[in-house]
Parts: C-alpha cells; sequence; structure tokens
C-alpha cells in the first residue's frame, strides 16, 4: 500500500470516531500502524469480482436478466414442502453431523452408487458442503499448496483460479479451441489439444480441474475426451477434480460421463454435485463432494475447521428430493429427466430468438448457458472505455441500452485468451419463457433499427 | 526434504494405498496440503458419537432440546412459501432484508452509525465468520492471543491461517471459594507479558463458553487499552450476548472508545434464535477491515442460504420494536434459561459436585475434584483425568457433558484437567432424566 493511501486511511480512522483522542496513534510509524490493520497476504489481488460488478447492473427490474445463472422458474413444490415440513421438526432446526446430515449422506449414497456403480460409504466417502462452490474450496484448501500447479481449463467457471491462488497454487490454464469451418457451431465444437494439453503437465502438476457440462459453454466431455485427460492423471500422478454441478442436465444425443468411473481415476478424483443446479433451489446453498476416503478426510478436516456443518432443514429437504427421485430414475416423472427435458426446448427458442437477431449462437450439449458470437452485429463502442476486453464494453452497453443483460465470457478465461473469445457473450436460458419472450422483443427490435 | 524422509514418506504411502485396481502407488508424494497438518482432531465429533452410541442423556454439544421460538418458525416458513427469488441466490455478502436490521438493530446498540453493505457481512453461523476473520487478517508468523478456556476452534482455525496461538488463562480468584465465573480473572500483567511486535489480534468470548463468564466494563477496558496501545485487531465473539443472568450486564467491546475501527464482533442467529441448525452468522465491524473478510467470503462458500436469511430479518425486526419490554425474545430467552440454570446447580450441589455458576451463556462448569471413581478403563489410560471422568460418565452412567480441558492449550489443559461442562439450555425433562441419574449414582456411594 502507498504512503498516501496509508496517510488517508489513516485520518479516516481517527475522523470515524470522534471522541478518540489521539492517544498513541502517531507515536510509531504510520507504515507500522497500517501493517497491522492490512490483510494477510493469501487475499492479495482476489478482491475483484466479475458478479459483484454485474449482478449490480442487472439488478435494475426493468433490465431482462439472462446474466447471472439461476432460475425464474419455480423449484419443483415438493422440495419447498420437504423444507417446510423439516423446518417443523424441533431436533431439525439444530445442528447436525457436521460431514453431513445423516439422511441426506444416506440418499447421495444411493443415487450416486447408482450413478458410479460402486459402493459409497455415505460417511467415509462424501462430504456435504455449502453448495458446489463450498466444495470447490474444500477440495482445493485440503489438497493444494504452495508449490503446487492446478490445470484449469478455458473458459472455466470463474472461482476456480482465485480460489487456486488463495490456496498458494499456481493455476496453468489451457484453452479450449474452435474447429474452424462449420457453419452450425455447438459446444462438441470446441476441443482440447491433446499434445496441448499433454504440455501442460509436469511434476508439479498437482491437479486438474474439469467442469461437465461446462459452464459458460455447456460442453460435455465425452468419454473418449475424459480418457485422454484420465491417461494423463494416472501418468503424471495427478489429482482431478471434477466439477459436475450441471450432471442431469444434458441434452438428447448426449451422456453425462463421469470421469472418476473410468479406471485408475476413482481414487485420484474429487467429484462435486449441487443441489442448487439439480432441484433449481441455487438460493440453498448445499452442494456436495464424492471421493475416496482418502482424499476426502482432508476436504473434511477444511470443513471442520472453517465452518463445521451444513443448515439441517434444507439438508433434510434435499434428502426427501433425492429419495423421490430415485425411485423415479430414468422415467420421465423425474425431475433430473423432465427438467433436461424443458430446458432443452428453452435452448432451442433461445438460439432461434439468438439467430434471428443475427447473432450466432453455440449450442449447448449441456448446462444452462449458451455462448453468443456478436461479431455479426458489427457494433461500434469505440466511444466506451478503452481498457476493457469487447465482451464487458458490449454487455454493459447492451444492459444499459438495450435492457438486456447477459455475462461476457472473458470472465472465464485469462489474459491471454482474451482475444480468442472477446466477442462472445454468455446467456442463461432457465428462464420462464415470458423472460424469453422478453429478450426476443428487445432482439427484434433491435435489428430493425 | 531429506532423501532418507523422502523415501520414508513414500514407503509410507505405499503401505496406505490401496493395492486393487493395479494401483499400488495413489500419490508418490505429499497428498494434502500443510494447512490441514494437525488440525484433524476434533472433540465434538468424538463425544458426540459416544453419547449417541450409548443413548446417554445429552448435556454435552451446545444445542437446545426444545424448539426456537413461534414467531421465528413462522417467519422462516413464510420465506419458504415466498416468492421463487426466496429459493436462489441472493446477495452475497448478505440478504438485503437481513444486513438492514442487524445495521438498524445493533446501531442502537452499539451507539455507532453502521452501514450494513460495508459493515456487516453474513455467514454460514458464527463459526464461518470467525473463519474469514482469521483467513481475511492472519498471516504466517501473526501471533494471535487466545484467552483460556476458549471455544476450541480458535486454535486450529489460527494454525490453519499460518499464525501461532498464544494463550492467556483465565485463573480462579486467589483466597476465596469460586462460586461464579465472575471469580475467574485475566491477569493484566500476564496479558501484557504475552505481548510482542508479533502480535496481531486478541480473542474473546463474552459472555465465555464454556466458563460463563461476562467481562464487566474494566476487564473490557484493561484489554482495550492493550488493543490501542500495541495496536492490536479484537475478534469478539458475542454469540450467546442475550444470556445474561442475576443482573449481569453484556458489554460490547467495540463500543468502547477507540474499538469501533480494530474489533470484529461476531454473532449468531442460532444461539440469538435457539436455531443452531439454521447456520445463520454474521460479521461487524469497520468496513476497513470487514472487507477483508468479503473476499475470503466471496471465495470460499460466496452466497449464504436465502430464506433462512430473511426469516432471520424478521426476527431481528421483531426484536427492534419489542426491545427491553416483556414480549422480547432476548429477555424471555434469558428468564427462561435463569431457571434451568438454577435448577441444574442446584442438583449438582445437592449430589456434592461443586458448580461454577455462569453469569451468562449455555453452559455451567463443574469441579469433579471431590468425586471419587475408579476409572478403570484402560482404553482412556493415557487421557487427560476429565476426558477419561466423562467417558466414563458416558458408558457407565449414560450422562453426557464435554471435558474442561478440551477448551486450554495443551500447555496449560493439565492444570485445568479437573472441570466438566454442562449445557442446561435443555427441556425441564432433559434436566429431570439428568438429575435422576445423578441422585441415583450419588445414593450407592
Amino acid at each position: 500500500m502507498s504512503i498516501a493511501r496509508q496517510v488517508l486511511n489513516c485520518s479516516r480512522f481517527t475522523c470515524r470516531s470522534a471522541h478518540v483522542t489521539c492517544r498513541k496513534t502517531f507515536t510509531t510509524s504510520q507504515h507500522v500502524m497500517m501493517s497491522r490493520h492490512t490483510h494477510a497476504k493469501r487475499i492479495e489481488g482476489l478482491d475483484k469480482n466479475v458478479w459483484v460488478a454485474f449482478t449490480a447492473l442487472a439488478a435494475d427490474p426493468s433490465v431482462v436478466n439472462l446474466g447471472q445463472g439461476f432460475p425464474d422458474i419455480p423449484p419443483p413444490s415438493y422440495v419447498k414442502e420437504a423444507l417446510a415440513k423439516a423446518a417443523s421438526v424441533d431436533r431439525m432446526n439444530q445442528y447436525t453431523r457436521g460431514f453431513g446430515h445423516p439422511s441426506l449422506v444416506k440418499a447421495l449414497s444411493q443415487v450416486y452408487g447408482k450413478a458410479y456403480g460402486r459402493q459409497i460409504d455415505p460417511l467415509k466417502e462424501i462430504l456435504v458442503t455449502v453448495g458446489g462452490y463450498g466444495s470447490l474450496f474444500s477440495a482445493i484448501q485440503a489438497l493444494v499448496e504452495e508449490g503446487d500447479e492446478v490445470i484449469i481449463i478455458e473458459p472455466f467457471f470463474d472461482c476456480y483460479v482465485p480460489m487456486v491462488r488463495m490456496a498458494g497454487g499456481k493455476p496453468v490454464l489451457i484453452p479450449l479451441r474452435l474447429k474452424s469451418g462449420k457453419k452450425t457451431i455447438t459446444s462438441a465444437d470446441w476441443f482440447l489439444d491433446p499434445d496441448e494439453l499433454a504440455g501442460k503437465f509436469n511434476s508439479k502438476t498437482k491437479a486438474i480441474i474439469i467442469n461437465t457440462p461446462n459452464n459458460p459453454i455447456g460442453k460435455v466431455f465425452t468419454k473418449d475426451e475424459l480418457q485422454m485427460i484420465a491417461d494423463l492423471c494416472i501418468k503424471h500422478d495427478t489429482l482431478c477434480f471434477s466439477d459436475e454441478v450441471y450432471e442431469w442436465l444434458v441434452y438428447r444425443g448426449h451422456q453425462h460421463v463421469k470421469i472418476a468411473t473410468l479406471p485408475g481415476m476413482w481414487d485420484r478424483t474429487v467429484t462435486i454435485g449441487s443441489a442448487g443446479k439439480t432441484f433449481s433451489v441455487t438460493g440453498w446453498k448445499l452442494g456436495w463432494s464424492i471421493g475416496p476416503e482418502q482424499l476426502m478426510k482432508h476436504l473434511q478436516t477444511v470443513m471442520q475447521n472453517s465452518l463445521y456443518t451444513c443448515p439441517t432443514p434444507l439438508q433434510e429437504a434435499v434428502a426427501q428430493g433425492l429419495l423421490l427421485n430415485y425411485e423415479l430414475m430414468d422415467q420421465p416423472e423425474c425431475y433430473f429427466t423432465s427438467l433436461a427435458d424443458e430446458l432443452e426446448g428453452k435452448r432451442d427458442r433461445l438460439a432461434d430468438i439468438v439467430e434471428e437477431a443475427g447473432m450466432t449462437p453455440v449450442i449447448p450439449e449441456g448446462g444452462y448457458f449458451m455462448l453468443v458470437d456478436v461479431t455479426a452485429l458489427n457494433q461500434d463502442l469505440s466511444h466506451m472505455d478503452e481498457d476493457e476486453a469487447y465482451d464487458y464494453k458490449f454487455v454493459k452497453w447492451m444492459i444499459k441500452e438495450k435492457k438486456l443483460a447477459a455475462i461476457p465470457v472473458t470472465a472465464f478465461v485469462g489474459e491471454e485468451s482474451t482475444k480468442d473469445f472477446e466477442k462472445y457473450i454468455r446467456l442463461c436460458f432457465i428462464k420462464q419463457d415470458s423472460t424469453l419472450d422478453a429478450a426476443r422483443s428487445i432482439l427484434k427490435s433491435w435489428t430493425k433499427v | 526434504m531429506g532423501i532418507i524422509r523422502n523415501i520414508a514418506a513414500s514407503l509410507v504411502l505405499l503401505r496406505q494405498s490401496s493395492v486393487k485396481n493395479n494401483h499400488k502407488v495413489i500419490m508418490s508424494r505429499r497428498l494434502h496440503a500443510r494447512r490441514t497438518d494437525g488440525v484433524d482432531k476434533n472433540v465434538w465429533v468424538e463425544f458426540t458419537q459416544l453419547a449417541a452410541d450409548y443413548k446417554a442423556v445429552n448435556l454435552g454439544q451446545g444445542f437446545p432440546d426444545f424448539s426456537p421460538p413461534q414467531f421465528i418458525q413462522e417467519a422462516f416458513c413464510k420465506a419458504i412459501n415466498g416468492g421463487p427469488q426466496m429459493h436462489q441466490y441472493t446477495r452475497a455478502f448478505g440478504h438485503p432484508p437481513l444486513v438492514k436490521s442487524l445495521a438498524k438493530f445493533f446501531s442502537r446498540i452499539v451507539v455507532q452509525d453502521i452501514d450494513p453493505l460495508e459493515d456487516i457481512l453474513v455467514t454460514v453461523g458464527a463459526y464461518q465468520a470467525l473463519f474469514c476473520a482469521f483467513q481475511g487478517l492472519i498471516d504466517e508468523g501473526d501471533e494471535v492471543i487466545i484467552i483460556e478456556p476458549f471455544f476450541d476452534c480458535y486454535q486450529p482455525m489460527v494454525v490453519m491461517a499460518g499464525g501461532k496461538a498464544v494463550y492467556v488463562p483465565l485463573r480462579p480468584r486467589e483466597g476465596s471459594a469460586i462460586l461464579s465465573s465472575g471469580d475467574w480473572v485475566l491477569s493484566a500483567d500476564e496479558l501484557a507479558s504475552k505481548i510482542t511486535p508479533r502480535t496481531k489480534a486478541i480473542v474473546i468470548n463474552t459472555p465465555n463458553n464454556p466458563l460463563g463468564k461476562v467481562y464487566k466494563t474494566e476487564e473490557l477496558q484493561m484489554i482495550a487499552d492493550l488493543c490501542i496501545k500495541h495496536n492490536l485487531l479484537c475478534f469478539s465473539d458475542e454469540v450467546y450476548e442475550w444470556l445474561t443472568y442475576d443482573g449481569a450486564k453484556h458489554i460490547k467491546i467495540a463500543s468502547l472508545p477507540g474499538m469501533w475501527e480494530r474489533t470484529v464482533t461476531v454473532g449468531s442467529a442460532g444461539k440469538t434464535f435457539s436455531a443452531t441448525g439454521w447456520k445463520v452468522g454474521w460479521a461487524i465491524g469497520s468496513g476497513n477491515i470487514i472487507k477483508y473478510m468479503k473476499t475470503i467470503h466471496q471465495n470460499s462458500v460466496y452466497h449464504c442460504a436465502t430464506a433462512a436469511q430473511e426469516a432471520v430479518a424478521h426476527g431481528f425486526e421483531r426484536e427492534y420494536e419489542l426491545f427491553g419490554t416483556p414480549e422480547s425474545y432476548f429477555q424471555q430467552l434469558p428468564t427462561m434459561l435463569h431457571h434451568k440454570r438454577k435448577k441444574l446447580a442446584s442438583c449438582l450441589e445437592s449430589v456434592g459436585l461443586q458448580p461454577i455458576m455462569p453469569e451468562g451463556g449455555y453452559f455451567m462448569v463443574t469441579d469433579i475434584s471431590s468425586v471419587k471413581v475408579d476409572l478403570n478403563d484402560l482404553s482412556t489410560k493415557d487421557e487427560l483425568y476429565d476426558f477419561r471422568f466423562v467417558k466414563w460418565l458416558i458408558k457407565e452412567k449414560g450422562l453426557a457433558t464435554i471435558p474442561v480441558s478440551a477448551f486450554y492449550s495443551p500447555e496449560h489443559s493439565k492444570e485445568f484437567d479437573k472441570y466438566i461442562r454442562f449445557c442446561f439450555v435443555k427441556e425441564d425433562s432433559t434436566l429431570d432424566a439428568a438429575e435422576a441419574i445423578l441422585r441415583k449414582w450419588s445414593q450407592k456411594e
């Protein structure tokens, strides 16, 4: 911190409480005073956040918000009912087991036991966390430290990089690249170059983070692609953190594959899931990590020293929701299937709307986001702040002038890849039809001008 | 790492790793981060399990076995059935209605204009607020003074942040019989002697867990003077702030002159509204300090659950209007607990145990040095006396409590191994059951 800023902060401190007599505040140097109140080094440079900026802009109620990823469609009524029911039981309003409410970890063990084709120990191989976010944090804090490198695939959910840095690790980025020459683009046209990926692994590589279905592109990694990653993990003795929060949202013709089910991968993989994404209740902030005891015990240590336990009634309600859908699995009434069906329709609608407006959608194979290439609009943004990437400027301009919110995709990539992604914006389509209609009206009138 | 140590470490891992799937070595190098070293043990995991296994009458872990008040349960129900936004992400640093009602409520108490957006961070329980404070403000090599006995998480949180814990014990006053938590005091000289140029912060907890001490203004002023003189931060854990008895007054150290800008005050909806399972807490302090905690929060959990925050906001709105009146839950709860505290104390005295009357909080500590039992359980042979006693009490008598040396540092725990902690925030029927066990036991002697 510069001396000037230190001095400024000092006077602010003394002004704040007018009745403080400046006892010994200035006897030691101002530098020493500020060094007392400075932050820990681990948060250096981690204070900025794309959501803080763009959620504020999109909060204006006249803005049609296809930005931040949360549904404006209601969650299934039985999960809300389960929560109300749980909250009426005395015991459910008090502390539960730290690593996960017993009925929830049992339900997870059942549902995922089936998905993995193996027995999953509810007490030793599962940790319940505050959202998928909390699982990422626990895994990274437990297993990454100074000297470790962590491979992150661009575009990435933006928290991966600051979390790795906060743990003292070094993020090593590798971009998904677009196959050239295709007219209709889908998320499957974005791929990892095998040689490029292999080149990123070395003896310091502690882990690779994968996200499938991917946010923001919507790519669903194929078995072959995952096998390629698995081969490298095994060869270099690397861990894998697999963020699968959108695992149930996979569209026709595609299949979600769990990398932990590939040979040799269970013992080195932590797989992350989310109640918020599974049941359209992002505001419940419950997620889970599943993996072998030798890894999970360290995540549990982080949990017990950070927040100890997650809210009880919410966990009970999620347990009920999981058990209900477990019985219905593979049937059309199963929410895991019915939500994907509903979203596929919305995906296709949004793609049409976007194309009508002269932009190019990247049709996602999974997840609830769509990348949109705005190049064809040729929007002149030269009047805006020079320093920002094109997509940041475009989205800010679009929110202000067109009352439509999106998220700039370069928020999900490192500096070097900015030029490859700055013509894309991200739209979220887990929205009511009326919201999508409103977006359509805006886009229609836009192109008429 | 030396070659020998490297090989030894690899051999240990080889032995530990599974041999299935033709993969003999999982990681040829160290798996877990160093920050998790030495912080894996936890007294609660051990004792909650034991109490459950033996189906003991549980006066151990600190949570009510009665329901939260009607009005807060209704508020939660209302939130659950509120619009769809109640089930989606809210503002990351705290649901707007909650931070507004907290700011309004506590501004009146500390006589400070608390900015709801800058000066408050809502967290997953007070536990996570403490975590954000340590992670955001404590660096490698920083010293943190912890007053013993302390809520056990402070020490591992300091360690995980790379800091060094320095302990100062509360000691029973010389001479007179120790009848109250007020008789346990801090020596100003002893505290001052522990401060070094590396000291970054001091952690205080008032009302204190486990003793129940409610620090008086003079005691807090003494601590404040040292904080100001040495430019220290103060983390003040005040989760039991509404639970004071016999006229003891809860004082907020942040309200003392010169303290607002250097204090993080931690509070808990769980303890405030008898709903520990909701895990809603907060940190209140000068925005200059809270902002660093926000950075930790945004890179660890980011958001807290929306509906529970909405309910707690309503709770504080109600209490703001009823503050100081008999309808206030903040009056009713301590009144109800006052009676239970008395009940437990009489019961303990009647069987020859010596309780230390807590001035505040959920717990009562009892001196067990006069009790003669044959702790012949070989499995606990190497543990401290109170640990052995508590385990014996669970297994042989079906009564669960917590050993107080768990709240002391390794260097001082042996001095304080003749005390056990009871939680009295329980239904009268639970306290009756405990009483029956104790009577039966004392009759046999």
